[in-house]
C-alpha cells in the first residue's frame, strides 16, 4: 500500500527531472535490422535521436579492392538485399562507362525491365512493413504475395531469388525464356493490381492509417535539397527529380512513364509516392515487353564479356578468353568515375577508381540511406515516440546497404 | 571518343571550365577531364570556400557523397572527393582535394548538414581530420574499435575476431587466427608487370658458399638403423590443413574401433522403417517450353 501512494504523486515536488534517454534497438522489430536509436525522451516527445549504425558493417568496399571486377559484382547484391538488382546496376554501369563499352539494345531492356520489377518488390516490402508499423496486419501479407511473385521471376531469370548476380558488365548473364516474358506480362496486368490495389484499398484512406501518418515528419523543399535527400524522399518533398529522367540510362530515355511528386513532405506523401512508382514500374515494364528486340544479350567484346558455353566446345580462342576471364578478368582503363543510378531508395552511386589492373583500386558505394537516416534528428524533433517507427518506415531502411 | 556506353548522361561540361575557373580563382589547382566526368582539384584550406562558392553562385545544390581514397606512394596520401549535383542544371561535379595523416581539413557540415556522418564515415574509414567538426565520432566500426580499416596498409582480415564463448557466457575479442594463410592470387600476366617469387629464387642472388659441404664417409649420410626404424612407424594421415603434401603430424595413428558413438544419429540414408518413395517427381516442362504447336 505504501508504495502505492507513493506513485500516485504525478507532481515531482520541486525536484529537476532529467530527460529520460532510451535505446531503440539494436534489434528492434520495427527497426527494419539492426539499427540503434539512442533518444533522449521528455515525457514521450522525443527531443533528440542519435543513430548508431555499422552494426551491419561487413567491409564490402575493402573486400571489392581484393576482387577481380566480376568477382566483386555479388557484393552489390547483398547491400541493398531488398533491392539487389539495382545495386548491381550502378556498378555494371560505372565498369561499362570507364571501358566505353557498348550494351546489345536487348540486354538494356532487359535490365530496365528486372530493374523495374526489383523495384516494385522493394516498395511492396517496404509499403508493407510501413503499414504494419503503424497497425495493420493484412496488406502486408497480402504485399508479400506479390513479393513471392517476383522472386519466382528473378529464380527464373537466373536461377537464384535474391543474390541474382545476374546483371553482368557489358550485357545480363543469360537470355531469359519467352514463357518469363509472357508470364511477366500476364502478371502486370492480372495479378499485381488485382491484388496490389486490394492491399493499398485498405490502407491509403484508412483512418487510423491517415492519422498515424498525415503531417508527420514533414520535410520541406529546402530542408530535403539541404541533407542531400533523393529518391522518393525528395519527391515527397515537391521536387520532381528522378535520375531514371534527368539523366537516363540505358533504355529508360525510351519510357514513357510519370513521376509522383508529394505536397506535404511527411509520411504519407512518402508512402503515396511510392504506391504510384509501384503503378508507373509496371507501366514500364510493359512497355519494355512490347518494344525488346530480339537480339544478344551481351557485348561480344570477348575481351570483357565470356563466350558462350557452346562456342567453347567449338572454339580454341573462345576456351582461352573464357579461362582468362574467369582466372584473370578484364582489365579496366584507369581513371575514376561516379555513376549513380536511381534505386528504389534513392541516389545510388559508385565511385570506381580503376589503376588500370584486373581489380579495382577503390569503390566508394554511397548508400541512399546514409544522407535520410542522417535527418532522423531532423524528422523526429518534436514528434511522439511512437511516430518514430513510422518516420523509420517511411524512410525505407535497409541495413546492408548504409553499413556496407 | 564517340560515347558507347549507357551509363546516366547528364548534361556536357562545355564551357563550364571557363566559368569555374575564374569563380575559383587561384583556389583551384587542376582541372581534369576523363571518361565524361569533371573533376576540380582545390587547395585544401579552400575547400569550404570553393563549395560555398560552388553552391550559392552555380547551382550545385546537393552534396551527395565525400569519397575518400589511400594513395600510400603518396606524399600526402589520401584523397577527398566531394561529389557535387545540381538539380537546376542537371549537372555532376567532382571536387578533390588531397591530405595526410596529420593535416586536418575544414569540415563542410556548416554548408551542408549531411556533411556531418559523410565526413564521420571518412574519419572512420581512414582517419582523416576534420577542422570543425564538432561531431567526429566513428561511425560504421565496432565501438572501441582501433586503426582505420581501409587504409591500404591495414589488412583485409584485420586484427581482432570476436565471438561468443560459451564458458564465459559473453562475447569476447580475440586476434585474428587464421587456418589458412591470407592467399592472394595474382593472375596478371608476368609479361605485363607480375612479379612471382618462387621458392628458391632467393638464391639466385646469394653468393656461392665458401666451403662446400660434402659427404665423404657413409656414416656422414645419417642413414642406418635409427632412421630406418623412425621410417617405419606409422603416423597418421594429415589433415585438411597444415601439413606438407599428406605427411601427417607424426601422431600415433588412430585406433578402429567396433563400437560407434553411442549419442551418434542413425544414418538417414539406411532406415529401414521409411517406405521407398512411390510416384514419380511433377513434370516441369509446361513451365519453361511454350507450346510447340502454336509457335511452329
Amino acid at each position: 500500500m505504501a508504495g502505492l501512494l507513493q506513485e500516485t504523486s504525478p507532481t515531482t515536488g520541486g525536484e529537476v527531472i532529467s530527460n529520460y534517454t532510451i535505446n531503440f534497438g539494436p534489434q528492434h522489430p520495427a527497426a527494419h535490422g539492426v539499427l540503434r536509436l539512442v533518444m533522449e525522451l521528455d515525457g514521450e516527445i522525443i527531443e533528440r535521436v542519435d543513430p548508431h549504425i555499422g552494426l551491419l558493417h561487413r567491409g564490402t568496399e575493402k573486400l571489392i579492392e581484393h576482387k577481380t571486377y566480376l568477382q566483386a559484382l555479388p557484393y552489390f547484391d547483398r547491400l541493398d538485399y531488398v533491392s539487389p538488382l539495382c545495386m548491381e546496376h550502378s556498378y555494371v554501369l560505372a565498369i561499362e562507362k570507364l571501358l566505353n563499352l557498348e550494351v546489345p539494345l536487348r540486354a538494356q531492356y532487359l535490365r530496365v525491365m528486372f530493374a523495374e520489377l526489383t523495384r516494385i518488390s522493394n516498395h511492396l516490402l517496404n509499403i508493407g512493413s510501413h503499414v504494419m508499423d503503424v497497425g495493420a496486419m493484412t496488406p502486408n501479407l497480402w504485399l508479400f504475395e506479390i513479393r513471392e511473385d517476383c522472386m519466382n521471376f528473378f529464380e527464373r531469370a537466373s536461377g537464384a531469388r535474391m543474390h541474382a548476380a545476374w546483371f553482368r558488365p557489358g550485357g545480363v548473364h543469360q537470355d531469359v525464356p519467352l514463357k518469363l516474358l509472357t508470364d511477366i506480362g500476364d502478371w502486370c496486368d492480372t495479378r499485381l493490381p488485382e491484388l496490389f490495389e486490394d492491399a493499398m484499398s485498405l490502407v491509403v484512406d484508412n483512418r487510423i492509417f491517415k492519422q498515424r501518418n498525415v503531417d508527420i515528419a514533414k520535410v520541406s523543399r529546402d530542408d530535403a535539397i539541404a541533407w542531400g535527400f533523393s529518391g522518393p524522399m525528395i519527391r515527397a518533398s515537391g521536387v520532381p527529380w528522378d535520375l531514371r529522367k534527368s539523366q537516363p540510362y540505358d533504355v529508360y530515355d525510351r519510357m514513357d512513364f510519370e513521376i509522383p511528386v508529394g505536397t506535404n513532405g511527411d509520411c504519407y506523401d512518402r508512402m503515396m509516392v511510392r504506391v504510384e512508382e509501384v503503378r508507373q514500374s509496371a507501366r514500364i515494364i510493359k512497355q519494355c515487353l512490347a518494344q525488346m528486340p530480339e537480339g544478344p544479350i551481351a557485348s561480344s567484346d570477348r575481351k570483357v564479356v565470356p563466350p558462350r558455353r557452346g562456342e567453347m566446345k567449338q572454339s580454341m580462342e573462345a576456351l582461352i578468353h573464357h579461362f582468362k576471364l574467369y582466372s584473370e578478368g578484364f582489365h579496366v582503363p584507369a581513371g575514376e568515375v561516379y555513376v549513380a543510378t536511381e534505386s528504389p531508395k534513392g541516389e545510388f552511386g559508385v565511385y570506381l577508381v580503376s589503376d588500370g589492373t584486373n581489380k579495382p583500386y577503390r569503390c566508394k558505394i554511397r548508400p541512399t540511406m546514409f544522407s535520410h537516416l542522417q535527418a532522423m534528428d531532423m524528422m523526429c524533433r518534436g514528434h511522439m515516440l511512437p511516430d518514430a517507427t513510422a518516420i523509420l518506415g517511411s524512410i525505407d531502411a535497409v541495413f546492408g546497404e548504409s553499413d556496407r | 571518343m564517340p560515347v558507347l556506353h549507357s551509363a546516366p548522361c547528364f548534361r556536357s561540361h562545355d564551357g563550364l571550365v571557363d566559368v569555374l575557373g575564374p569563380a575559383l580563382g587561384d583556389r583551384l589547382i587542376g582541372v581534369h577531364q576523363e571518361h565524361g566526368e569533371l573533376m576540380l582539384s582545390v587547395r585544401r584550406d579552400a575547400i569550404e570556400d570553393v563549395l560555398r562558392t560552388l553552391r550559392d553562385e552555380h547551382q550545385y545544390q546537393q552534396l551527395m557523397e565525400i569519397a575518400g581514397a589511400d594513395y600510400p606512394q603518396r606524399a600526402e596520401r589520401f584523397e577527398l572527393v566531394y561529389m557535387l549535383l545540381s538539380l537546376t542544371r542537371n549537372h555532376r561535379l567532382m571536387v578533390k582535394l588531397t591530405t595526410d595523416e596529420t593535416s586536418p581539413v575544414p569540415t563542410v557540415t556548416r554548408l551542408w548538414p549531411n556533411a556531418g556522418w559523410l565526413e564521420r564515415e571518412v574519419f572512420d574509414m581512414f582517419g582523416v581530420l576534420f577542422d570543425g567538426n564538432t561531431d567526429l565520432r566513428r561511425i560504421l566500426t565496432d565501438y572501441g574499435f582501433e586503426g582505420h580499416p581501409f587504409r591500404k596498409d591495414f589488412p583485409l582480415t584485420g586484427y581482432q575476431e570476436v565471438r561468443y564463448s560459451e564458458e564465459d557466457k559473453r562475447v569476447i575479442y580475440e586476434p585474428v587466427e587464421l587456418p589458412q594463410d591470407f592467399r592472394i592470387f595474382e593472375f596478371t600476366s608476368p609479361w605485363e608487370g607480375a612479379d612471382y617469387p618462387l621458392p628458391g629464387d632467393e638464391k639466385a642472388t646469394m653468393p656461392p658458399a665458401a666451403e662446400v659441404k660434402t659427404t665423404d664417409r657413409p656414416a656422414e649420410t645419417g642413414a642406418g638403423p635409427g632412421a630406418d626404424a623412425k621410417a617405419a612407424e606409422h603416423v597418421a594421415r594429415g589433415m585438411a590443413s597444415g601439413t606438407v603434401a599428406g605427411q601427417g603430424h607424426g601422431e600415433p595413428v588412430p585406433e578402429e574401433t567396433a563400437i560407434s558413438d553411442p549419442g551418434a544419429p542413425t544414418p538417414t540414408e539406411d532406415r529401414p522403417d521409411r517406405p521407398a518413395r512411390q510416384e514419380s517427381a511433377p513434370d516441369t516442362k509446361g513451365a519453361t517450353e511454350l507450346n510447340k504447336d502454336a509457335d511452329s
